[in-house]
């Protein structure tokens, strides 16, 4: 996802600055600095030293950072201000924490997901910071007369050896007026005192008091509710509707029919629909309107097969979007056709070749060959999509949960036929994300509601509406084949997958460069269900196939699982094979020693236990799990995860556990249970009572969370725990039950019967 | 419409409603307190459960007909300033993620603790199990409950 970015003016001035490294950006935000310090007024209003656009001081010492990125629950609120005051020395407890409005240019990419704040924010942030420390220094000593050099700074105080002694908010309005410097030191990660000292979360007061943070709780007076009648099922379109009866309900302002984008729109790579075509029902409140949606009597007719022109990533470009009702079971049939080859409609194109696979597979003594298959799944973000929007002759407010409000902008302006700087973007704490709310369409439906209405008002989505109408993790298959020789080594490897509509493939990602002969194909069969980053996209299927199919390589093999991966890993480091390999195996190495060690592995004691591992690299960063599984009334219950990972410097080591925690529970529950399945294009589960949520009795007693100690500079935690959990659930259900489970989700009809 | 007068966090209230309207709506539209949460409409996740003359509720799906001269308790009236131990609990080990489903774990948890103030982890699953947290954050609502037991029963 970090290669998607949009091609605005202002998009253009952050890659650049990005480009161009920590200080390049720099000055990025200082140019906005500036400008505000022009603006005395404002500063005598606020009480407030503007000395970047992150950080304001007050004279009573307070120090306010601002967190650039849209919090979801990764605890960005708190992590990215630590690493603004670690570099500015200030203590802890007199920073306060706010979330920012939307502005690319003052911040850059705005953007949570792709497990990026931390890293994106990483360097400039820790420039921020020093930077202004180092203004404050400067302000002190031209105030008291002595060297920059001699002057130190400890928990916001300036002190110097003749006695002098300064807070920082005393220094503050001088230090705006000091030049910017250009190459501030940063410090070096064992002098840390807040980087990897567990803070507590700064919005958890707010949380557990039921502050109105979401986008669900916004309100302004005179705001209507407005709610969204989608088509029953994807492949449909409304032919017309009768909404007398609804109209005549209580409550009720006003049901239209609208649609999303006007034609010939392109579509930029998050501007996923569902339909473009809907009803809006708008009035006074929820349940009215909840009620006068039922009354609407509407007939829905075929789409047909469409084409839309699409841009962004790929460049422009016609895609056809075939018409047919999608039936699960049809879908598996069609997967497993194009997968044989028996649908020679469109070949599998190739990704990466190693060596000479065709020869290894004919020479081969044993080839293993498996084929792994996975659903669609729900996000099931706990708080459904909403957005506030408040649209007017020549300008707008829109408000809410959204992961990537700078992609929303340029679709927004173009909509609302608004110059980009008309539309203001307000970003709420969200009820969760997992990348279901870096697609906007829930924020543009709001905008057309409001616009049409000339009305403040927030539309919601109901249970039904978010789980029917998804953009969901598309449905994967793929076949793992393995040639071994004669003395059991392994000679070729080669995968071949695909889904529905797009494949799940990773080439250059182990085991791709650990063996000779390798080859890594896919294939993609077009859908009118939309479908988007959920999670680790592709992945969260590939960490489950790969590593419960090398389980099995393992064992045919004679080795251990962690030995067999750790051998591998030891040739592609030693002699790697091909180029362009992601990952770095010593690091990959170095999560599954730490897993040996922390789990106890092979170790006399833990011989009884059925327990499963696997490690995965994504986002980055490297983690893995090893899963003890017991039966529990009949049925598979995780009891305990040992989890190990390597992401790096770890900011907020407690909420990074969270963090961890809730990507193995997160794991088990989808692969035990998760699956979005379609029937005539109509999806069959539409809340909880059909799709099954891991609940609090099903998760394991105990995970047990372990970092690689090291300096480098962090990568991603929110994703990469994830993936791993599948595979290691698969191997251990192995070992509980002496079955493969190759079918998601694994507790599912399909595996049952 | 019927008029109804609410017995909400020691307060009464007056309100002008549809008789089916439920609860959660009433409290969410009509009295603009947001703290309990919309997850389902359905009674299956727990995320808008409060207090009905102390017993944990799912407001969702409990019309405001229904509620006679019960008295309600939501977030808001646990401890406005996060004083109650659940909520201190909650803080001291860091529960929330996205922090959606907590009002409503909070108030499951705290209605367990006043009927059965030493909980067992099997009377705390059985308790806990129809709230859902998709962010996972079980492990931590389980050591929470079990810290604000204790210091509840020091007190
Ligand atoms: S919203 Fe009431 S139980 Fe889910
Ligand atoms: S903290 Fe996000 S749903 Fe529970």
């Amino acid at each position: 996802m970090k290669n998607l970015q949009s091609h605005s003016r202002r998009d253009f001035l952050r890659s650049s600055a990005l480009a161009g490294g920590g200080l390049m950006l720099s000055f990025s935000w200082f140019a906005e600095a500036k400008a505000a310090e022009k603006k005395p007024t404002l500063n005598n209003v606020e009480q407030w030293n503007e000395l970047t656009a992150y950080i304001k001081i007050t004279p009573d010492n307070t120090v306010k950072i601002l967190c650039p990125n849209p919090e979801f629950g990764q605890n960005v609120m708190t992590s990215l201000p630590m690493i603004v005051a670690e570099e500015l020395d200030v203590d802890w407890k007199n920073v306060v924490v706010e979330m920012s409005t939307h502005d690319n240019v003052k911040y850059g990419a705005q953007f949570t997901g792709g497990s990026n704040s931390v890293r994106m924010y990483w360097n400039p942030l820790r420039n921020a910071g020093a930077t202004a420390r180092e203004m404050l220094v400067e302000a002190a000593a031209q105030s008291w007369g002595v060297p920059a050099s001699e002057i130190t700074t400890k928990g916001g105080i300036l002190a110097h050896s003749s006695g002098k002694s300064a807070k920082y908010g005393e220094m503050a309005s001088k230090a705006s007026s000091i030049p910017i410097p250009k190459n501030v030191k940063l410090k070096s990660p064992k002098d840390f005192s807040i980087v990897r000292n567990s803070k507590k979360n700064t919005e958890g007061l707010k949380v557990v008091t039921g502050k109105p943070l979401f986008g669900m709780d916004y309100h302004v007076d005179g705001m209507l509710i407005a709610m969204i009648q989608h088509p029953p099922a994807f492949g449909m379109k409304l032919k017309s509707f009768d909404a007398s009866q609804a109209l005549k309900m209580p409550g009720i302002k006003d049901i239209f029919s609208f649609k999303l984008y006007d034609d010939g729109f392109e579509q930029g790579g998050f501007d996923t629909r569902t339909s473009n075509e809907m009803i809006a029902i708008v009035g006074k409140s929820t349940w009215e309107v909840m009620n006068a949606r039922k009354k609407i009597k509407a007939q829905w007719e075929l789409t047909g097969d469409i084409k839309e022109t699409m841009i962004g990533r790929g460049g422009k470009r016609e895609v056809n979007i075939p018409g047919r009702l999608e039936t699960t079971s049809d879908q598996l049939a069609l997967m497993a056709d194009y997968a044989n080859g028996r649908n020679s409609a469109k070949p599998a194109q190739q990704y990466r070749k190693d060596g000479d696979p065709e020869t290894a597979f004919k020479n081969a003594a044993t080839v293993i060959e498996r084929t792994y298959n996975a659903p669609f799944l729900a996000h099931n973000c706990m708080e459904p999509m909403n957005f506030f929007a408040h649209v007017s002759e020549d300008k707008a407010l829109v408000a809410g949960p959204l992961q990537a409000p700078g992609w929303m902008e340029p679709t927004l302006a173009k909509i609302l036929n608004l110059p980009a700087d008309k539309i203001e973007i307000q970003m709420t704490r969200m009820g969760g994300g997992f990348g279901r709310r870096a697609y906007g369409q829930y924020v543009y439906e709001a905008a057309r509601i409001s616009q049409k209405l000339k009305a403040p008002i927030k539309l919601i989505y109901t249970r039904e509406d978010d789980m029917t109408y998804g953009i969901y993790r598309p449905m994967y298959t793929a076949t793992y084949r393995a040639a071994l020789d004669a003395n059991k080594n392994l000679i070729g490897f080669h995968i071949k997958g695909g889904g529905i509509p797009e494949n799940p493939i990773h080439a250059n990602r182990f085991p791709a460069g650990a063996i000779d002969n390798y080859l890594a194909e896919g294939w993609e069969i077009p859908s009118n269900i939309t479908i988007g980053a959920f999670r680790a996209p592709r992945s969260n299927f590939n960490a489950a196939a790969e590593q419960s199919f090398l389980d099995e390589v393992a064992e045919a093999m004679g080795k251990d699982p962690i030995e067999f991966r750790l051998d591998l890993l030891k040739r592609a480091k030693e002699n790697p094979v091909g180029k362009n390999n992601e990952y770095d195996a010593d690091r990959y190495a170095g999560v599954l020693e730490l897993l040996k060690e922390k789990s106890g592995w092979g170790k006399p004691e833990n011989s009884g236990k059925k327990r499963g591992v696997a490690a995965y690299f994504c986002h980055a960063s490297y983690a893995g799990h090893v899963v003890d599984m017991v039966m529990r009334d009949g049925q598979p219950y995780v009891e305990h995860v040992t989890s190990a990972i390597d992401c790096g410097v770890v900011v907020n080591p407690d909420a990074a556990i969270n963090m961890i925690q809730g990507a193995v529970v997160d794991g088990i529950g989808n692969s035990f249970y998760g699956a979005l399945t379609h029937k005539n294009g109509m999806a069959e589960q539409s809340n909880f009572h059909n799709y099954r949520m891991i609940r609090h009795n099903e998760a394991p007693k105990k995970i047990d969370v372990h970092f690689v100690q090291n300096d480098i500079d962090p990568t991603g935690l929110g994703e990469p725990p994830f993936p791993p959990v599948f595979g290691a659930v698969a191997n251990a259900l192995y070992k509980s039950t002496g079955k493969r489970y190759y079918n998601q989700p694994f507790l599912g009809e399909k595996n049952n019967s | 419409m019927a008029k109804y007068s609410l017995k909400i966090n020691g307060k009464t209230q007056q309100i002008d409603v549809d008789p089916s309207t439920p609860i959660l709506w009433v409290l969410r539209d009509h009295l603009k307190m947001t703290g309990t949460k919309f997850g389902c409409g359905m009674a299956m996740c727990g995320a808008c459960t409060i207090h009905l003359d102390g017993n944990a509720t799912r407001s969702c799906v409990l019309p405001v007909s229904a509620i006679g001269k019960s008295a309600i308790t939501t977030i808001e009236g646990l401890s406005e300033t996060g004083k109650h131990p659940v909520q201190q609990a909650w803080l001291e080990h860091d529960v929330a993620q996205c922090g959606y489903c907590q009002s409503g774990q909070i108030m499951s948890a705290s209605a367990l603790l006043k009927s059965n103030p030493k909980p067992t982890d099997e009377d705390i699953d059985n308790a806990m199990s129809g709230n859902i947290c998709r962010c996972g954050t079980y492990l931590r609502i389980k050591e929470a409950i079990k810290t604000a037991a204790k210091t509840s029963n020091a007190k």
